[in-house]
């Protein structure tokens, strides 16, 4: 076949890339509206962490965090395991790299939710206090909802370029579908083919990814009337 | 932190005593990408918002190919990729050019960035005002003139927000260059580590070096919109 026998190897890459980047995005929308929540407070500590969270993780290149990261947090890992007497504890490729493009992209979530909530009309949140609603009731019913639409332009973006940062991991040594397709290049020698082959899986990736975003936009703007022009 | 400054502020910053590294050649690459990509991207954006539908179509090809995969396997595609093919070996004008890893770097680079400037600047000449290119129309101008002194300047100048953000992402970007052997702030970086093992430190140097580039890129950026969007400034008064 065209595919030498490399089809499964791809096709896991390929599991492996989408696996990585969907839940990178949960871990980045958790950490992007706690980031929000903090820099929107009153407190000034959690505003400040907000913010040097923000401005530090936004001003350094993804790939050099991800390397700094990677290595640095096993070293720091080892020496705890050697202060404490246990055995070595490696690190799993796949959780760090979760774990370092969450970090990496909640920071850019966060600048997107705190725009997005600050779009929400004051009024409507003090509409759902007057009605005797809890703070959380607030956030979840009235908050979370009507943020979302002015939010999901922002999201989109960001899902975007961390589909395409996802490429990076293979540097620090995961088994996605860039490696896949380098290690089918380096067994047959047809380099520009599978490479190639792994730019249109990310192509297929982020086209099937704006159909799915063109459909929330629809849905979260239910209700809204656009200008008839 | 001290001992990896003292033995490699150099490599950091611009020799490893051989050739240029660091940050002279992180900023060669971006310079040279960014304005090689800027004077291909305005011909680009024009033809993108052309009434003809295949030159407007074939242009949308080019960027939504570009934009929807990873500048990595880009470079990937142009440095091994490419090389490996004959007829790239077999001629000797493409051998000599593709063997070298800093024209594939640059050559994958300049595509990218100018998929992405051409798309920003077409928006920028979408918004542009009916009255002012009916005016431009009624004094008689050429297409050519048109864009040249009306729809241009005032687009390019709406477009400087979203233009620098793709400046910084860019400078961002050039650290997937030592892929391709060219020994940019993160190469050196990465040796440092291998040397020393203190990874930390190595790392740690290299980010604080890309924060303070993307920063003073950010205040060059926002003098350059002081300068050239103030009309369009919020008044606080």
């Amino acid at each position: 076949m065209f595919l030498q026998g490399y089809g499964p190897l791809l096709l896991n890459g390929t599991w492996q890339t989408v696996k990585l980047a969907v839940l990178s995005l949960a871990f980045a929308f958790v950490l992007g509206l706690l980031g929000a929540a903090a820099k929107l407070s009153k407190n000034r500590f959690s505003h400040g962490a907000g913010t040097v969270y923000t401005t530090l993780v936004r001003g350094v290149p993804d790939l050099v965090l991800m390397l700094l990261l990677f290595y640095s947090i096993q070293i720091w890992l080892n020496n705890l395991t050697d202060l404490l007497g246990w055995d070595q504890i490696d690190i799993d490729p796949f959780v760090a790299g979760v774990a370092v493009l969450g970090f990496i992209y909640g920071a850019y979530f966060t600048e997107t939710f705190r725009g997005a909530f600050l779009a929400v009309p004051r009024g409507q949140l003090e509409a759902g206090s007057a009605y005797g609603m809890t703070g959380w009731q607030v956030f979840t019913r009235i908050m979370f909802p009507q943020m979302m639409r002015f939010a999901l332009p922002g999201i989109g973006n960001n899902w975007q370029v961390m589909v395409k940062a996802t490429a990076l991991v293979s540097i620090i040594g995961l088994a996605d579908v860039v490696k896949a397709s380098q290690d089918a290049g380096k067994g047959t020698l047809r380099f520009f083919f599978f490479t190639l082959f792994a730019g249109a899986i990310y192509l297929v990736i982020t086209t099937v990814s704006n159909f799915v975003l063109m459909y929330l936009e629809k849905r979260y703007s239910t209700g809204v009337r656009k200008a008839d022009l | 932190m001290i001992e990896i400054i003292q033995e490699y502020w150099r490599n950091y910053l611009y020799t490893d005593g051989y050739r240029l590294t660091g940050v002279v050649i992180t900023l060669w690459l971006l310079v040279v990408s960014i304005g090689l990509g800027f004077c291909l991207s305005i011909p680009l954006s024009v033809a993108r918002v052309s009434k003809k539908k295949w030159l407007a179509g074939l242009v949308w090809l080019y960027t939504y190919i570009f934009r929807g995969t990873p500048l990595y396997v880009q470079l990937l595609l142009c440095y091994t990729g490419l090389y490996s093919l004959e007829i790239i070996r077999n001629h000797e004008l493409t051998n000599a050019f593709f063997r070298d890893g800093m024209h594939c770097t640059l050559l994958a680079f300049t595509l990218n960035t100018c998929a992405y400037t051409t798309e920003i600047f077409a928006g920028a000449i979408r918004s542009t005002s009916h009255g002012e290119v009916e005016a431009a129309r009624a004094y008689g101008m050429s297409p050519f003139t048109m864009y040249w002194r009306v729809i241009l300047p005032s687009a390019l100048r709406r477009a400087l927000p979203l233009y620098s953000n793709e400046v910084i992402l860019m400078l961002h970007a050039t650290t997937v260059a030592f892929t391709a052997t060219v020994p940019d702030i993160l190469k050196v970086a990465r040796d440092a580590n291998s040397a020393t093992y203190r990874s930390f430190e190595s790392f740690g140097l290299a980010a604080l070096i890309y924060c303070a580039v993307s920063f003073v890129l950010v205040a060059a950026f926002r003098r350059a919109e002081k300068r050239w969007l103030g009309h369009l400034a919020v008044r606080t008064r």
